[in-house]
C-alpha cells in the first residue's frame, strides 16, 4: 500500500510540474511581452517599462518560472495589476464560494446517483428502471446553465422562494449562505448525477452477472444479500473513475454557473481578469483549478486501492 | 433412500426447450457422474437442482432433495437449502471468488448466513474447513485475497465454501476443466476424500469420460437435453449399449491410423535456447529482476515426424513456441529451420505455420474466409489465387463456397479446419499445432486428428504438437518432449516415455492423467 | 448478421429511430438556413423587439427584433460545425495515438502517450478556452480548439483500451507469423474491430461538443456576435428572463433536443453494434 501511495505521489508531482510549465508557457511566453499585452497598444513606453520592472519581466524566462513556482509553493501568487492587491488574498476570498459550491454539488451528485442507480439496477426492466433511464437521459442532455436559468425563472421570479442570485457572504449565517448556493448546486449536480446514476446502474448490472455472484447465491445468500455483500463494492471501481472525472467538470461548470447566479467566485474573477487582461490573476486561477483536478485524481487513485486489494499488493 | 431424485425434468428458457425429461438419482455417499459434450444440458440440470437458473427459465417435472420438493419451495426456503443442504462448485475458479474479499470471509459467510454464530466462531470454523481442503492456516491465512492464490488453490477455496456446513449433496460442475493435469488429480482426490469422510452425495459433471469414470459409481450420459444411457462406471466400457456412448468412448481414446514416414534429416533445430523476462523492479531505482521462462532447451525435429511437446501451464511452452516462430527474441542459443536461423533470416519462416487453440479468437471477425486463409501470402509478397483458396478449403473438408462467409457462421470444429487451411495454404514444411484440439469436444477432436494425419501424408508435413493433454499426444506423436519449469526434462519415443518414464516429473504427470477403463 | 437484418434491427430500435429523427431535424434546419431563413438574422428591427411567439414569429423575437426561429436555424450551423470539427480533431489525433500506444504497450511510447493524456484530462475544455482567449481574444476558433484538444485523450484512451485485448488474440499472432508489422496489423486487424466503438463514442462526443460550445459561447469565450449561436442567445436572454422568457426557452430546447437526439442515437448504435447484445 505504501509503495502504491509513493508511486502515485510521484506521478502527482510530475503532473503538477508539467502542468505548471504548460500554463506558464501559454500565458507568459506565447503573448510575447506580457507587460505591453496587459496595458494595450496605447500604453506609454515608460508605463510599460515600469510594469516590466514590477513583474520582473527583465529576467530570463526560466528564472521567472522558478520565481513563479517558488511563489506558488510559499503562497505568494504575485500582485494583481488591476486589483492592486495580492492575488492570493483575492483568490482565497473567491475560493470561499467556489469550493463549497463544488463540494455541495458533488455531494448532491453522489447522494442522488447512488440510490437511484442501485434501485434501477435491482429492478431492471421495471417501470422504475425505465423512468430512471428516461429522466437521466434528459438530465445528461440538458445544458446546466440553461437549467439554472429555468430554475431562476421558476423559483426566484415566479415563486420567489430563492433570490435570483448574489451571495450574502458566510458572515450572513451558514443557512443563508447555503441557501444562496442551493440552486447553483442543483443546476451543477443534475447532469452529473444523471451520468453517475447511469454508470452505477450499468456497472452494477455487469457485476451482478459475474461468476462470484453465482457462488454467493449457491451459498444461500438472497439476491439482495448478494448485491449488498458482493456486488456493490466491486461495482464501485468504475464508478470511482467517473467521480474523479466529474470533479473537473464540476469545477469548470461552477465557473459558468457562477455567471448565471452572479456569485462572486473564481469564475467571475477569471472572466473579469480576462477582460482586463490581468494575466497574473488568470494564470493563478487556472493553476489552482488544475491543481485541484490533479489532487482529486490522486485521491481517486488512493480510493481505488482501498476498494481493490489487487492494486494494493501489486509490486 | 435417495438423496437427490430428479424425475422427468423438463426445462425451457424463453420458450426454447433445453432439457427433455431428465431422470437422475443419487444416494448418500455415492458419486454420480454426468457426462456430455457442450450443449448437452448437463450444467443446466445441476442449476435446476439448485434453482439458480437464468431468467426466463421454466421447469417442470419433479426434483426432490432429501425428500423435499425443490420446485415447490419458496425463494426463502431455497436460500436456506442452498449452501446448507447442497453445496456447489463451479468450473472457473479464477472468477468464482469475489476479488475484493478475503478467502476467510468468503468461507465464513456460508456459516454466518445459515447459523447465527458469532463472527469469531465462523472464522475459526472457516479456518478448519480450509485446512480440510488442504489449505492450512500456516501457509494460507484467512486474510489472503483470491488473486494471491493459484487456480488450484482457488478451487479449494470454492470447495471449502461449498462444504463448510457439511451439506448432504455436493454438485461439482466441471470442477477441474480449467486446471492442469496434476492439479486436477489433486482436486479429484480431495473430492473423493471429502465424500468418503462426510458421506455426502456427489454429482460430478464433466465432458471428460476418463475423469468421471475414474471417480464415479454411476454414470449418466447426456446428449441434447436427454439422458441417453445410465450405467455403473466401472463396467461402462463393457455394458454400454447406446450408440452415442459408444461413439463418445471411441472418440475419447481415438487412435488415428498412421504410418511412420520419418526421414533422418532434421528440419528444426533448437540449440541451447534460453529466454528471460524482465519483472517489475522491486525497489525504486533497482535493476529489473529476471525470470527464466525457457532454460537451455535443445531438441531437433526430423522431416515427416510428429513431435509432441507436453507440459502444464506456465512451463514455458508458449514462450518456446513464439521463439520458434521468430516472434520473440531469445537471450541465448540458436533456432534454425532447414539450417537457416529464424531470427537473422526471417525469410525462412515461410516454411512454417501455426494453428492456435481458440477457435473463436483465431480469426478477425470482420474479414471473409477467403481473406483470412490467404493472409500467410503476405510473406510471399503476393496474393492468393482463387484456386489456391479453393484447394486449401477443399483439403480440410470445407466447400470452396465457404470462402465468401464470415467466421461467425462456422462451428468450433469448422473454424479449426479453417485455421488448418490457413496454415496449409502456402505449403509450409512444418506446422506448429498449439493446443489445436484442446478446446474441441471429443467427437470433433477425433475428426480433426484424423484430418491432421491425412494431411501430413498428402503434403509431407512435419508437426510440432504442443498440448497439455497426454491422451491426445499419445495417439498422434512419434516422439515426445516433456517440459517442466522452462526445461525439457525428458524426451524419447512416445511409447518408451509412456511405458518407462525416467524423470520424476514425467512420472507424476503420467500418474495424474485420468485413464479410461480398458 | 446480414446488412438487411441489421437494417431491420435498426428500424426496430426506438432509441435509434427517435434519436436520428431529432438529430436529422436540426441538421436539416442548419442546411436549410444556408439558403433560406424565415427572416434575415442580420436585420435589426427595434419596432418588433421582444415579441412573444405568434403566427408571424413562431418562436417570437429577441431584444433587437430578430426572429428567434431563424436564429436557431442559423445557430444550428454554428453548433454542428464547431462540434464536427472538434470531434474530427479528437479522432484524427486521438485514434492514431491510441493505436500506437496499444501497439507498443508497456513501452516508453505507450507510457508517454498515456501520461500526456492524463495531463490533458487535468485541463477541462473551459480552462483551455480561458487560456487561449486570454492570449488571443475570444472567437469561435477558440471553442473548436479547446473542445478538440479535450477530445484527443478521450479517443486515445478509448482506442487503446479497446485495442489492448485485441492484441492478445490469436489472429494477431497469426498475422505476425505471416510477417505483418505493427502498423499494418493496427490498420488491418485492430482498427476495423474498434470502429463500432469509435462511431458510438463519436456520437456521444459530438453531443458533448454541442453542449460545450453552447457553454463557451454563453460565457463569451466562443462564438462572437453577431454570429447567432444558441449559447449567446441564452446569455442575451438572461437579463430579460422575467419579461421575455421565450428568449430563454427556444434556444434551450434546441440544445436539449439535439443533444438528446444524439445521445439516443449513440445508445441505439451501441446496442445495435455490440455483438454481445446482438447475439443474445
Amino acid at each position: 500500500m505504501l509503495r502504491y501511495t509513493v508511486k502515485r505521489l510521484g506521478s502527482l508531482l510530475a503532473s503538477l510540474v508539467v502542468a505548471s510549465l504548460v500554463i506558464f508557457a501559454c500565458i507568459e511566453v506565447v503573448p510575447g511581452d506580457p507587460a505591453s499585452f496587459m496595458l494595450g497598444i496605447n500604453a506609454q513606453p515608460d508605463t510599460v517599462a515600469a510594469l516590466r520592472e514590477e513583474l520582473g519581466l527583465n529576467r530570463a524566462p526560466h528564472e521567472r518560472y522558478f520565481a513563479w513556482v517558488g511563489g506558488l509553493v510559499t503562497g505568494d501568487f504575485g500582485t494583481s495589476y488591476t486589483y492592486r492587491s495580492p492575488v492570493s488574498e483575492i483568490v482565497v476570498e473567491r475560493l470561499a464560494i467556489s469550493l463549497p459550491l463544488a463540494i455541495y454539488a458533488l455531494s448532491l451528485t453522489i447522494l442522488v446517483a447512488f440510490p437511484v442507480g442501485i434501485l434501477a439496477a435491482t429492478r431492471r426492466g421495471s417501470l422504475t428502471d425505465i423512468s430512471v433511464m428516461a429522466t437521466t437521459q434528459l438530465g445528461v442532455a440538458i445544458p446546466n446553465f440553461w437549467f439554472a436559468l429555468l430554475m431562476v425563472l421558476i423559483f426566484a421570479v415566479k415563486l420567489r422562494w430563492f433570490s435570483a442570485g448574489g451571495f450574502p457572504g458566510w458572515d450572513a449565517g451558514f443557512l443563508a449562505a447555503v441557501k444562496a448556493l442551493t440552486l447553483p448546486a442543483i443546476a451543477l449536480a443534475l447532469p452529473q448525477a444523471s451520468i453517475l446514476a447511469r454508470v452505477m446502474r450499468s456497472s452494477l448490472l455487469d457485476t451482478l452477472s459475474e461468476d462470484y455472484i453465482r457462488t454467493a447465491r449457491a451459498k444461500g445468500l438472497t439476491g439482495r444479500q448478494a448485491l449488498r455483500r458482493h456486488a456493490l463494492r466491486n461495482a464501485l471501481i468504475p464508478v470511482l473513475t467517473i467521480i474523479g472525472l466529474q470533479f473537473s467538470f464540476l469545477l469548470a461548470g461552477a465557473i459558468i454557473i457562477e455567471n448565471v447566479f452572479f456569485l462572486p467566485g473564481l469564475g467571475r474573477l477569471v472572466f473579469q481578469a480576462i477582460s482586463q487582461r490581468d494575466l497574473i490573476v488568470v494564470e493563478s486561477v487556472v493553476m489552482l483549478l488544475v491543481f485541484a483536478v490533479i489532487i482529486v485524481n490522486f485521491l481517486v487513485d488512493l480510493a481505488y486501492a482501498w476498494v481493490d486489494p489487487r492494486l494494493r499488493s501489486r509490486t | 433412500m435417495t438423496l437427490l431424485d430428479i424425475h422427468n425434468l423438463a426445462l425451457s428458457i424463453h420458450g426454447t426447450p433445453i432439457l427433455k425429461g431428465i431422470s437422475l438419482d443419487i444416494a448418500p455417499g455415492e458419486v454420480c457422474g454426468v457426462i456430455g459434450e457442450s450443449g448437452s444440458g448437463k450444467s443446466l440440470t445441476a442449476l435446476s437442482a439448485m434453482q439458480l437458473l437464468p431468467e426466463g427459465s421454466d421447469c417442470s417435472g419433479r426434483i426432490t432433495i432429501a425428500g423435499r420438493d425443490v420446485l415447490s419451495m419458496r425463494e426463502s426456503e431455497l436460500c436456506r437449502m442452498r449452501g446448507a443442504d447442497v453445496g456447489m462448485v463451479f468450473q472457473e475458479p479464477m472468477t468464482a471468488l469475489n476479488p475484493v474479499q478475503t478467502i476467510g470471509h468468503q468461507v465464513a459467510e456460508t456459516i454466518l448466513i445459515h447459523e447465527g454464530t458469532s463472527k469469531t466462531e465462523a472464522m475459526s470454523r472457516a479456518a478448519e474447513t480450509l485446512a480440510r481442503c488442504e489449505l492450512p492456516q500456516s501457509r494460507f491465512p484467512l486474510d489472503r485475497f483470491p488473486h494471491e492464490l493459484s487456480g488450484g488453490q482457488r478451487q479449494r477455496v470454492v470447495i471449502a465454501i461449498a462444504i463448510a456446513l457439511g451439506p448432504k449433496l455436493l454438485i461439482a460442475d466441471e470442477p477441474t476443466t480449467a486446471l492442469d493435469v496434476t492439479t486436477q488429480a489433486e482436486i479429484l482426490s480431495l473430492l473423493r476424500r471429502l465424500v468418503d469422510e462426510d458421506g455426502m452425495g456427489l454429482m460430478l459433471i464433466s465432458h471428460d469420460l476418463a475423469v468421471v469414470t475414474g471417480l464415479a459409481d454411476d454414470v449418466f450420459i447426456m446428449k441434447d437435453g436427454e439422458v441417453v444411457e445410465r450405467r455403473t462406471a466401472r463396467t461402462l466400457h463393457r455394458d454400454m449399449t447406446h450408440p452415442y456412448t459408444k461413439a463418445l468412448f471411441e472418440a475419447s481414446g481415438h487412435q488415428p491410423d498412421r504410418t511412420e514416414s520419418r526421414i533422418e534429416e532434421s528440419i528444426l533445430k533448437v540449440e541451447n535456447v534460453s529466454r528471460d523476462y524482465l519483472l517489475p523492479r522491486r525497489t525504486f531505482l533497482g535493476a529489473h529482476p529476471t525470470m527464466r521462462a525457457v532454460d537451455d532447451v535443445r531438441f531437433e525435429i526430423r522431416r515427416g515426424e510428429c513431435v509432441g511437446l507436453v507440459g502444464e501451464s506456465g512451463c514455458g511452452k508458449s514462450t518456446l513456441t513464439r521463439a520458434i516462430l521468430g516472434l520473440e527474441p531469445v537471450q541465448e542459443g540458436r533456432i534454425t529451420l532447414d539450417g537457416r536461423d529464424v531470427f537473422t533470416e526471417p525469410d525462412v519462416r515461410r516454411k512454417m505455420q501455426v494453428v492456435f487453440q481458440d477457435p473463436f479468437g483465431s480469426f478477425n471477425p470482420r474479414h471473409r474466409v477467403a481473406r483470412l486463409v490467404s493472409e500467410p501470402f503476405h510473406r510471399l509478397k503476393r496474393s492468393a489465387t482463387s484456386d489456391e483458396v479453393d484447394e486449401a478449403l477443399t483439403s480440410v473438408g470445407l466447400a470452396p463456397e465457404d470462402k465468401y462467409k464470415y467466421i461467425h457462421e462456422f462451428s468450433g470444429g469448422q473454424r479449426q479446419r479453417i485455421a488448418i487451411a490457413r496454415a496449409l495454404i502456402i505449403r509450409p514444411e512444418l506446422i506448429i499445432l498449439d493446443e489445436a484440439v484442446s478446446a474441441l469436444d471429443v467427437s470433433i477432436r477425433a475428426q480433426i486428428l484424423d484430418l491432421l494425419v491425412d494431411l501430413s501424408v498428402t503434403y509431407g508435413l512435419t508437426y510440432l504438437f504442443i498440448t497439455h493433454d497426454l491422451t491426445v499426444v499419445r495417439s498422434i506423436a512419434d516422439r515426445i518432449l516433456v517440459m517442466h519449469a522452462g526445461r525439457i526434462v525428458e524426451q524419447g519415443n512416445t511409447d518408451d516415455v509412456f511405458e518407462t518414464p525416467r524423470d520424476a516429473y514425467t512420472r507424476r504427470l503420467l500418474d495424474s492423467a485420468p485413464k479410461l477403463p480398458v | 448478421m446480414t446488412e438487411e437484418g441489421l437494417l431491420r434491427a435498426a428500424l426496430r430500435s426506438r432509441n435509434l429511430v427517435v434519436g436520428h429523427l431529432l438529430a436529422a431535424a436540426f441538421a436539416i434546419g442548419a442546411v436549410l438556413s444556408l439558403f433560406w431563413t424565415p427572416y434575415d438574422v442580420t436585420e435589426l428591427t427595434i419596432a418588433t423587439r421582444l415579441q412573444a411567439p405568434s403566427a408571424i414569429h413562431w418562436f417570437g423575437t429577441d431584444h433587437f427584433g430578430r426572429d428567434i426561429l431563424s436564429m436557431i436555424m442559423v445557430g444550428a450551423q454554428t453548433s454542428i460545425a464547431v462540434a464536427i470539427v472538434a470531434v474530427g480533431i479528437g479522432m484524427g489525433i486521438g485514434v492514431p495515438l491510441g493505436l500506437a500506444a496499444a501497439a507498443r504497450r508497456g513501452h516508453l511510447l505507450d507510457e508517454t502517450i498515456m501520461r500526456g493524456n492524463d495531463l490533458v484530462f487535468a485541463f477541462p475544455s473551459l480552462l483551455i478556452a480561458i487560456m487561449i482567449t486570454t492570449v488571443f481574444g475570444p472567437s469561435a476558433l477558440n471553442a473548436i480548439i479547446a473542445i478538440g484538444i479535450f477530445n484527443i485523450p478521450v479517443f486515445a484512451r478509448l482506442t487503446r483500451g479497446a485495442a489492448l485485448p485485441l492484441w492478445t488474440r490469436d489472429y494477431i499472432l497469426s498475422a505476425r507469423v505471416s510477417g505483418k508489422g505493427p502498423v499494418r496489423i493496427s490498420v488491418e486487424h485492430i482498427l476495423p474491430n474498434v470502429t463500432n466503438l469509435l462511431i458510438v463514442q463519436g456520437t456521444i462526443q459530438f453531443s458533448l461538443g454541442i453542449l460545450a460550445e453552447a457553454a463557451l459561447s454563453y460565457v463569451g469565450l466562443g462564438v462572437q456576435p453577431p454570429t447567432p449561436s444558441w449559447g449567446r442567445m441564452l446569455a442575451d436572454s438572461q437579463t430579460l428572463i422575467a419579461i421575455a422568457p421565450h428568449m430563454a426557452m427556444f434556444p434551450g430546447f434546441a440544445i436539449l433536443l439535439t443533444v438528446l437526439g444524439l445521445n439516443l442515437a449513440g445508445d441505439g448504435l451501441r446496442d445495435l453494434l455490440d455483438p454481445r447484445i446482438r447475439n443474445a
